[in-house]
Protein backbone atom coordinates (compact mmCIF):
# COMPACT_ATOMS: atom_id res chain seq x y z
CA UNK A 1 0.00 0.00 0.00
CA UNK A 2 1.46 3.40 -1.07
CA UNK A 3 0.40 6.04 1.20
CA UNK A 4 0.97 9.56 0.24
CA UNK A 5 0.15 12.67 2.11
CA UNK A 6 -0.83 15.80 0.66
CA UNK A 7 0.12 19.29 1.43
CA UNK A 8 2.83 21.60 1.65
CA UNK A 9 4.05 21.33 5.46
CA UNK A 10 1.13 23.06 7.40
CA UNK A 11 0.30 21.78 10.71
CA UNK A 12 -3.08 19.79 9.00
CA UNK A 13 -0.52 17.68 6.66
CA UNK A 14 2.18 16.98 9.52
CA UNK A 15 -1.35 15.74 12.16
CA UNK A 16 -2.64 14.27 8.88
CA UNK A 17 0.66 12.02 8.65
CA UNK A 18 0.90 11.43 12.32
CA UNK A 19 -2.83 9.95 12.46
CA UNK A 20 -2.54 7.99 9.14
CA UNK A 21 1.02 6.80 10.71
CA UNK A 22 -1.00 5.48 13.79
CA UNK A 23 -3.89 4.15 11.94
CA UNK A 24 -1.48 1.88 9.68
CA UNK A 25 0.25 0.73 12.88
CA UNK A 26 -3.23 -0.19 14.51
CA UNK A 27 -4.27 -2.61 11.32
CA UNK A 28 -0.67 -3.80 10.85
CA UNK A 29 -0.70 -2.94 7.55
CA UNK A 30 2.68 -2.42 5.27
CA UNK A 31 2.27 0.88 3.81
CA UNK A 32 4.75 3.23 2.49
CA UNK A 33 4.26 7.38 2.77
CA UNK A 34 5.26 9.84 0.73
CA UNK A 35 5.19 13.51 1.42
CA UNK A 36 3.38 15.84 -2.26
CA UNK A 37 4.09 19.11 -1.66
CA UNK A 38 4.33 20.25 -5.38
CA UNK A 39 1.40 22.04 -6.20
CA UNK A 40 1.03 21.30 -9.66
CA UNK A 41 1.06 17.49 -8.35
CA UNK A 42 -1.02 17.83 -5.49
CA UNK A 43 -3.98 20.14 -7.80
CA UNK A 44 -2.85 16.72 -10.24
CA UNK A 45 -4.86 14.53 -7.97
CA UNK A 46 -7.68 17.25 -7.83
CA UNK A 47 -6.68 18.49 -4.49
CA UNK A 48 -8.02 22.24 -3.67
CA UNK A 49 -7.83 21.87 0.54
CA UNK A 50 -4.80 20.52 2.05
CA UNK A 51 -4.12 18.47 3.87
CA UNK A 52 -4.95 15.33 1.30
CA UNK A 53 -4.92 11.79 1.85
CA UNK A 54 -4.30 8.98 -1.30
CA UNK A 55 -4.10 5.55 -1.17
CA UNK A 56 -2.58 3.75 -3.97
CA UNK A 57 -3.54 6.36 -6.64
CA UNK A 58 -6.89 7.03 -5.32
CA UNK A 59 -7.90 10.31 -3.38
CA UNK A 60 -9.91 8.99 -0.06
CA UNK A 61 -9.91 12.16 1.96
CA UNK A 62 -9.02 15.70 1.84
CA UNK A 63 -10.04 19.10 4.00
CA UNK A 64 -9.09 17.69 7.21
CA UNK A 65 -7.53 15.65 9.40
CA UNK A 66 -10.01 12.93 10.71
CA UNK A 67 -9.75 11.11 13.59
CA UNK A 68 -7.17 7.75 13.86
CA UNK A 69 -10.54 5.62 13.93
CA UNK A 70 -12.01 6.91 10.61
CA UNK A 71 -8.55 6.31 8.63
CA UNK A 72 -8.43 2.92 10.48
CA UNK A 73 -12.19 2.49 8.48
CA UNK A 74 -10.88 4.14 5.35
CA UNK A 75 -8.05 1.77 4.92
CA UNK A 76 -9.66 -1.40 6.04
CA UNK A 77 -12.39 -0.91 3.53
CA UNK A 78 -9.76 0.16 1.03
CA UNK A 79 -8.10 -3.49 1.78
CA UNK A 80 -11.07 -5.72 1.59
CA UNK A 81 -11.96 -4.34 -1.61
CA UNK A 82 -8.70 -5.73 -2.87
CA UNK A 83 -8.41 -8.86 -1.29
CA UNK B 1 -6.79 9.82 21.38
CA UNK B 2 -7.27 13.33 21.68
CA UNK B 3 -9.65 14.94 23.70
CA UNK B 4 -11.82 15.59 21.29
CA UNK B 5 -11.71 12.16 20.26
CA UNK B 6 -12.39 11.09 23.83
CA UNK B 7 -15.33 13.33 24.28
CA UNK B 8 -16.88 12.01 21.79
CA UNK B 9 -20.72 10.80 22.85
CA UNK B 10 -22.29 7.54 22.03
CA UNK B 11 -25.87 8.21 22.01
CA UNK B 12 -27.38 11.03 20.30
CA UNK B 13 -29.19 12.33 24.20
CA UNK B 14 -25.55 11.94 25.24
CA UNK B 15 -24.99 14.67 22.27
CA UNK B 16 -27.06 17.07 22.50
CA UNK B 17 -27.05 17.16 26.27
CA UNK B 18 -23.72 17.36 26.03
CA UNK B 19 -23.47 20.92 23.76
CA UNK B 20 -26.54 21.83 25.93
CA UNK B 21 -24.40 21.50 29.40
CA UNK B 22 -21.46 23.57 27.41
CA UNK B 23 -24.04 26.47 26.39
CA UNK B 24 -25.19 26.64 29.96
CA UNK B 25 -21.49 26.88 31.22
CA UNK B 26 -20.49 28.98 29.21
CA UNK B 27 -22.69 31.82 29.78
CA UNK B 28 -22.33 31.03 33.29
CA UNK B 29 -18.71 31.86 32.96
CA UNK B 30 -19.73 34.92 30.69
CA UNK B 31 -22.01 36.58 32.96
CA UNK B 32 -19.55 36.40 35.65
CA UNK B 33 -16.79 37.85 34.22
CA UNK B 34 -16.87 41.26 35.17
CA UNK B 35 -18.50 41.17 38.52
CA UNK B 36 -15.02 38.35 39.27
CA UNK B 37 -12.58 40.84 37.97
CA UNK B 38 -14.04 43.89 39.65
CA UNK B 39 -14.14 42.15 42.76
CA UNK B 40 -10.86 40.58 42.62
CA UNK B 41 -8.89 44.25 41.14
CA UNK B 42 -10.84 46.33 43.06
CA UNK B 43 -11.85 44.67 46.40
CA UNK B 44 -9.12 42.21 46.76
CA UNK B 45 -6.43 44.16 45.60
CA UNK B 46 -7.35 47.35 46.65
CA UNK B 47 -6.66 49.30 42.86
CA UNK B 48 -8.79 51.72 42.34
CA UNK B 49 -11.03 52.28 39.72
CA UNK B 50 -10.10 55.93 38.80
CA UNK B 51 -6.52 54.99 39.13
CA UNK B 52 -4.65 54.32 35.75
CA UNK B 53 -3.05 50.77 37.22
CA UNK B 54 -5.93 50.11 38.43
CA UNK B 55 -8.64 50.08 35.33
CA UNK B 56 -5.90 49.22 33.08
CA UNK B 57 -5.06 45.47 35.13
CA UNK B 58 -9.00 45.21 35.54
CA UNK B 59 -9.43 45.58 31.58
CA UNK B 60 -6.43 42.96 30.87
CA UNK B 61 -8.23 40.17 32.71
CA UNK B 62 -11.48 40.92 32.11
CA UNK B 63 -11.40 41.64 28.39
CA UNK B 64 -8.49 38.15 28.19
CA UNK B 65 -11.69 36.23 29.74
CA UNK B 66 -14.55 37.92 27.67
CA UNK B 67 -12.26 37.62 24.29
CA UNK B 68 -11.44 34.00 25.01
CA UNK B 69 -15.02 33.11 25.85
CA UNK B 70 -16.40 34.63 22.69
CA UNK B 71 -14.04 33.22 20.30
CA UNK B 72 -14.50 29.64 21.68
CA UNK B 73 -18.25 30.83 21.24
CA UNK B 74 -17.66 31.80 17.61
CA UNK B 75 -15.32 29.40 16.33
CA UNK B 76 -17.13 26.29 17.22
CA UNK B 77 -20.56 27.77 15.82
CA UNK B 78 -18.87 28.87 13.03
CA UNK B 79 -17.07 26.00 12.40
CA UNK B 80 -19.82 23.67 12.97
CA UNK B 81 -21.97 25.82 10.33
CA UNK B 82 -19.08 25.72 7.87
CA UNK B 83 -18.88 21.89 8.08
CA UNK B 84 -22.18 22.09 5.20
CA UNK B 85 -19.62 24.20 2.62
CA UNK B 86 -16.74 23.17 1.16
CA UNK B 87 -14.01 24.50 -1.56
CA UNK B 88 -15.15 21.66 -3.42
CA UNK B 89 -18.97 22.86 -3.78
CA UNK B 90 -18.05 26.41 -4.24
CA UNK B 91 -15.98 25.62 -7.32
CA UNK B 92 -18.99 23.93 -8.71
CA UNK B 93 -21.26 26.43 -8.39
CA UNK B 94 -18.66 29.30 -9.89
CA UNK B 95 -17.90 27.23 -12.79
CA UNK B 96 -18.38 28.98 -15.96
CA UNK B 97 -20.48 31.53 -14.10
CA UNK B 98 -19.39 34.68 -15.98
CA UNK B 99 -17.65 38.25 -14.27
CA UNK B 100 -20.24 40.42 -12.48
CA UNK B 101 -22.74 37.49 -11.35
CA UNK B 102 -19.44 35.50 -10.89
CA UNK B 103 -17.98 37.46 -8.57
CA UNK B 104 -21.03 38.35 -6.08
CA UNK B 105 -21.25 34.60 -5.89
CA UNK B 106 -17.54 34.11 -5.01
CA UNK B 107 -17.60 36.93 -2.73
CA UNK B 108 -20.81 35.29 -0.54
CA UNK B 109 -19.33 32.06 -0.86
CA UNK B 110 -15.78 33.33 0.16
CA UNK B 111 -17.58 34.58 3.72
CA UNK B 112 -19.12 30.90 4.48
CA UNK B 113 -16.31 28.32 2.98
CA UNK B 114 -14.38 26.78 5.13
CA UNK B 115 -10.79 27.70 4.07
CA UNK B 116 -7.49 28.03 5.44
CA UNK B 117 -4.68 30.02 3.81
CA UNK B 118 -2.79 27.33 3.30
CA UNK B 119 -4.95 25.89 0.71
CA UNK B 120 -4.81 29.36 -1.40
CA UNK B 121 -2.67 27.87 -3.74
CA UNK B 122 -4.54 24.36 -4.70
CA UNK B 123 -7.94 26.29 -4.47
CA UNK B 124 -6.62 28.94 -6.86
CA UNK B 125 -5.01 26.29 -9.32
CA UNK B 126 -8.22 24.40 -9.14
CA UNK B 127 -10.52 27.57 -9.83
CA UNK B 128 -9.07 28.44 -12.42
CA UNK B 129 -8.43 24.91 -14.14
CA UNK B 130 -12.28 24.12 -13.95
CA UNK B 131 -12.74 27.42 -15.90
CA UNK B 132 -14.08 29.66 -12.76
CA UNK B 133 -12.43 33.66 -14.01
CA UNK B 134 -9.54 35.11 -12.74
CA UNK B 135 -11.37 38.36 -11.64
CA UNK B 136 -14.19 35.67 -9.75
CA UNK B 137 -11.45 33.29 -8.37
CA UNK B 138 -9.69 36.64 -6.97
CA UNK B 139 -12.76 38.05 -5.04
CA UNK B 140 -13.19 34.70 -3.20
CA UNK B 141 -9.53 34.99 -2.32
CA UNK B 142 -10.10 38.57 -1.11
CA UNK B 143 -13.83 37.75 0.33
CA UNK B 144 -12.57 35.09 2.41
CA UNK B 145 -9.59 36.44 4.87
CA UNK B 146 -11.70 39.63 4.16
CA UNK B 147 -15.08 38.86 5.64
CA UNK B 148 -13.32 37.23 8.98
CA UNK B 149 -15.76 35.34 11.09
CA UNK B 150 -14.14 35.72 14.46
CA UNK B 151 -14.16 39.87 13.87
CA UNK B 152 -17.62 39.49 13.21
CA UNK B 153 -18.38 37.83 16.34
CA UNK B 154 -15.92 40.29 18.29
CA UNK B 155 -17.20 43.13 16.59
CA UNK B 156 -21.12 42.43 17.25
CA UNK B 157 -19.95 41.39 20.70
CA UNK B 158 -18.56 44.61 21.56
CA UNK B 159 -19.96 47.47 19.16
CA UNK B 160 -23.33 46.06 18.24
CA UNK B 161 -25.08 44.84 15.21
CA UNK B 162 -24.30 48.36 13.47
CA UNK B 163 -21.39 47.90 12.67
CA UNK B 164 -20.98 44.42 12.63
CA UNK B 165 -23.07 44.82 9.58
CA UNK B 166 -20.82 47.36 7.88
CA UNK B 167 -18.25 45.51 8.12
CA UNK B 168 -19.47 42.56 6.52
CA UNK B 169 -21.44 44.79 3.66
CA UNK B 170 -17.77 46.90 3.00
CA UNK B 171 -16.22 43.38 3.36
CA UNK B 172 -18.08 41.80 0.39
CA UNK B 173 -18.53 45.13 -2.05
CA UNK B 174 -14.56 45.16 -1.93
CA UNK B 175 -14.45 41.67 -2.64
CA UNK B 176 -17.01 41.94 -5.66
CA UNK B 177 -15.39 45.48 -7.11
CA UNK B 178 -11.76 44.73 -6.61
CA UNK B 179 -12.45 41.23 -8.16
CA UNK B 180 -14.22 42.61 -10.94
CA UNK B 181 -11.58 45.35 -11.60
CA UNK B 182 -8.94 42.84 -11.45
CA UNK B 183 -10.88 40.22 -13.98
CA UNK B 184 -11.44 43.39 -16.44
CA UNK B 185 -7.62 44.17 -16.56
CA UNK B 186 -7.11 40.96 -18.14
CA UNK B 187 -4.02 39.84 -15.63
CA UNK B 188 -3.93 36.50 -17.44
CA UNK B 189 -0.27 37.18 -18.71
CA UNK B 190 0.78 37.18 -14.81
CA UNK B 191 -0.81 34.13 -13.70
CA UNK B 192 2.13 31.31 -13.75
CA UNK B 193 1.80 29.50 -17.53
CA UNK B 194 1.07 25.51 -15.55
CA UNK B 195 -1.98 26.83 -14.09
CA UNK B 196 -3.68 27.25 -17.20
CA UNK B 197 -2.22 23.91 -18.15
CA UNK B 198 -3.00 22.25 -15.45
CA UNK B 199 -5.63 18.97 -16.12
CA UNK B 200 -7.63 18.08 -13.37
CA UNK B 201 -7.65 14.25 -11.77
CA UNK B 202 -11.37 14.17 -11.96
CA UNK B 203 -12.28 12.13 -8.91
CA UNK B 204 -13.31 14.89 -6.57
CA UNK B 205 -13.89 14.13 -3.13
CA UNK B 206 -15.93 16.88 -1.22
CA UNK B 207 -15.21 17.06 2.36
CA UNK B 208 -18.43 18.30 3.35
CA UNK B 209 -20.31 14.80 2.21
CA UNK B 210 -20.94 12.56 4.35
CA UNK B 211 -19.98 13.92 7.86
CA UNK B 212 -22.69 13.54 10.47
CA UNK B 213 -23.07 15.70 13.42
CA UNK B 214 -20.82 14.02 15.94
CA UNK B 215 -17.89 14.78 13.12
CA UNK B 216 -19.21 18.01 13.13
CA UNK B 217 -19.26 18.85 16.86
CA UNK B 218 -15.73 17.22 16.97
CA UNK B 219 -14.44 19.22 14.39
CA UNK B 220 -15.59 22.89 16.02
CA UNK B 221 -14.45 21.47 19.28
CA UNK B 222 -10.87 20.72 17.57
CA UNK B 223 -10.84 24.27 15.69
CA UNK B 224 -11.15 25.87 18.90
CA UNK B 225 -8.09 24.17 20.37
CA UNK B 226 -6.03 24.58 17.35
CA UNK B 227 -6.77 28.71 16.70
CA UNK B 228 -6.62 29.28 20.42
CA UNK B 229 -3.04 27.78 20.68
CA UNK B 230 -2.13 29.31 17.91
CA UNK B 231 -3.08 32.58 18.39
CA UNK B 232 -3.11 33.55 22.57
CA UNK B 233 0.53 34.91 22.09
CA UNK B 234 -1.04 37.93 19.23
CA UNK B 235 -4.35 38.24 22.01
CA UNK B 236 -2.23 38.58 24.91
CA UNK B 237 -0.38 41.38 23.28
CA UNK B 238 -3.38 42.59 21.73
CA UNK B 239 -4.69 43.13 25.18
CA UNK B 240 -2.00 44.76 26.79
CA UNK B 241 -1.22 47.02 24.47
CA UNK B 242 -5.52 47.85 24.71
CA UNK B 243 -5.07 47.92 29.00
CA UNK B 244 -2.03 50.25 28.14
CA UNK B 245 -3.91 52.84 26.09
CA UNK B 246 -6.91 52.44 28.05
CA UNK B 247 -5.50 53.35 31.03
CA UNK B 248 -2.31 55.48 30.22
CA UNK B 249 -2.99 57.39 27.13
CA UNK B 250 -4.12 60.97 27.49
CA UNK B 251 -7.99 61.58 26.36
CA UNK B 252 -7.39 63.67 23.26
CA UNK B 253 -3.87 61.57 22.19
CA UNK B 254 -5.08 59.66 19.22
CA UNK B 255 -8.08 61.99 18.05
CA UNK B 256 -5.03 64.98 17.89
CA UNK B 257 -3.78 62.82 15.47
CA UNK B 258 -5.78 60.51 13.80
CA UNK B 259 -9.21 61.38 14.57
CA UNK B 260 -11.72 63.38 12.35
CA UNK B 261 -9.99 66.45 12.23
CA UNK B 262 -6.49 64.51 10.04
CA UNK B 263 -7.27 63.84 6.53
CA UNK B 264 -5.02 61.68 5.97
CA UNK B 265 -5.96 59.24 9.20
CA UNK B 266 -8.00 56.62 7.12
CA UNK B 267 -4.76 56.25 4.68
CA UNK B 268 -2.17 56.00 7.36
CA UNK B 269 -4.58 53.90 9.02
CA UNK B 270 -4.10 51.41 5.90
CA UNK B 271 -0.96 51.66 5.62
CA UNK B 272 -0.05 50.79 8.63
CA UNK B 273 -2.48 48.13 8.69
CA UNK B 274 -1.38 46.01 5.25
CA UNK B 275 1.80 45.02 6.25
CA UNK B 276 1.40 43.85 9.97
CA UNK B 277 0.49 40.24 10.38
CA UNK B 278 -2.18 39.53 12.76
CA UNK B 279 -5.55 38.20 12.98
CA UNK B 280 -8.57 39.48 14.15
CA UNK B 281 -8.84 38.41 17.88
CA UNK B 282 -5.24 39.55 18.31
CA UNK B 283 -6.65 43.60 16.23
CA UNK B 284 -9.94 43.54 18.02
CA UNK B 285 -8.60 44.87 21.38
CA UNK B 286 -6.65 47.16 20.27
CA UNK B 287 -9.21 48.63 17.75
CA UNK B 288 -11.94 48.99 21.29
CA UNK B 289 -9.19 51.14 22.98
CA UNK B 290 -8.41 52.82 20.20
CA UNK B 291 -12.24 53.77 19.96
CA UNK B 292 -12.82 54.42 23.46
CA UNK B 293 -10.25 56.97 22.60
CA UNK B 294 -12.29 59.17 20.47
CA UNK B 295 -11.00 57.15 16.63
CA UNK B 296 -14.27 57.24 14.43
CA UNK B 297 -15.16 54.03 13.93
CA UNK B 298 -14.82 54.40 9.74
CA UNK B 299 -10.68 54.49 10.35
CA UNK B 300 -10.96 52.05 12.60
CA UNK B 301 -12.87 49.04 10.68
CA UNK B 302 -10.34 50.38 7.54
CA UNK B 303 -7.65 49.57 9.84
CA UNK B 304 -8.88 46.31 10.99
CA UNK B 305 -9.80 45.19 7.03
CA UNK B 306 -6.13 46.02 6.27
CA UNK B 307 -4.45 44.18 9.10
CA UNK B 308 -6.56 40.89 8.03
CA UNK B 309 -7.03 41.30 4.23
CA UNK B 310 -3.77 41.11 3.40
CA UNK B 311 -1.37 38.60 5.55
CA UNK B 312 2.47 38.03 3.90
CA UNK B 313 2.51 34.87 4.10
CA UNK B 314 -0.80 34.70 2.24
CA UNK B 315 1.08 36.95 -0.50
CA UNK B 316 4.14 34.23 -0.26
CA UNK B 317 2.21 31.61 -0.80
CA UNK B 318 0.23 32.79 -3.80
CA UNK B 319 3.63 33.83 -5.52
CA UNK B 320 3.87 30.21 -6.56
CA UNK B 321 1.05 30.81 -8.79
CA UNK B 322 1.16 34.93 -9.32
CA UNK B 323 3.89 36.96 -10.93
CA UNK B 324 4.86 39.76 -8.82
CA UNK B 325 2.96 42.40 -11.05
CA UNK B 326 -0.48 40.50 -10.24
CA UNK B 327 0.36 40.55 -6.41
CA UNK B 328 1.29 44.08 -6.45
CA UNK B 329 -2.04 44.74 -8.35
CA UNK B 330 -3.72 42.54 -6.19
CA UNK B 331 -2.99 44.33 -3.14
CA UNK B 332 -3.08 47.93 -4.74
CA UNK B 333 -7.21 47.78 -5.80
CA UNK B 334 -7.89 45.65 -1.99
CA UNK B 335 -5.95 48.52 -0.40
CA UNK B 336 -7.67 51.03 -2.53
CA UNK B 337 -11.40 49.57 -1.88
CA UNK B 338 -10.22 49.71 2.08
CA UNK B 339 -9.10 53.77 2.07
CA UNK B 340 -12.28 54.44 0.36
CA UNK B 341 -14.29 52.16 2.38
CA UNK B 342 -12.68 53.80 5.69
CA UNK B 343 -13.27 57.22 4.13
CA UNK B 344 -17.24 56.69 3.58
CA UNK B 345 -17.97 55.28 6.98
CA UNK B 346 -16.05 58.47 8.31
CA UNK B 347 -18.49 60.68 6.37
CA UNK B 348 -21.49 58.94 7.62
CA UNK B 349 -21.29 57.48 10.45
CA UNK B 350 -21.75 60.27 13.32
CA UNK B 351 -18.63 59.91 15.54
Amino acid sequence: MIIKILGSGCTNCVNLERVTRQAVADLGIDAQFEKVTDYPAIIGYDVMSTPGLVVDEKVVLSGRVPTVAKVRDLLESLTSIST
Amino acid sequence: MSLAERLRPTTPTRRWVGVGAAALGWLALYEVNLPLWNWVVYDLAGLSPASRLGSGVQFFFYDSIKIALLLIGIIFLVTVLRSFMSVERTRALLGGKREGVGNVMAAGLGVITPFCSCSAVPAFIGFVAAGVPLGVTLSFLIASPLVNEVAIGLLFAMFGIGPTLLYVGAGLVIAVVAGFILGRLKLERWVEPFVFETRLGGQVIDPSAGLTWDDRIQMGVEEVGLILRKIWPYLLVGIALGAVIHGWAPADFFTRYAGAGNPFAVLIAVLIGIPLYSNAAGIMPLVLALHDKGLPMGTLLAFMMAVVALSLPELILLRRVLKPPLIATFVAVTGAGIVAVGYLFNAVIPV
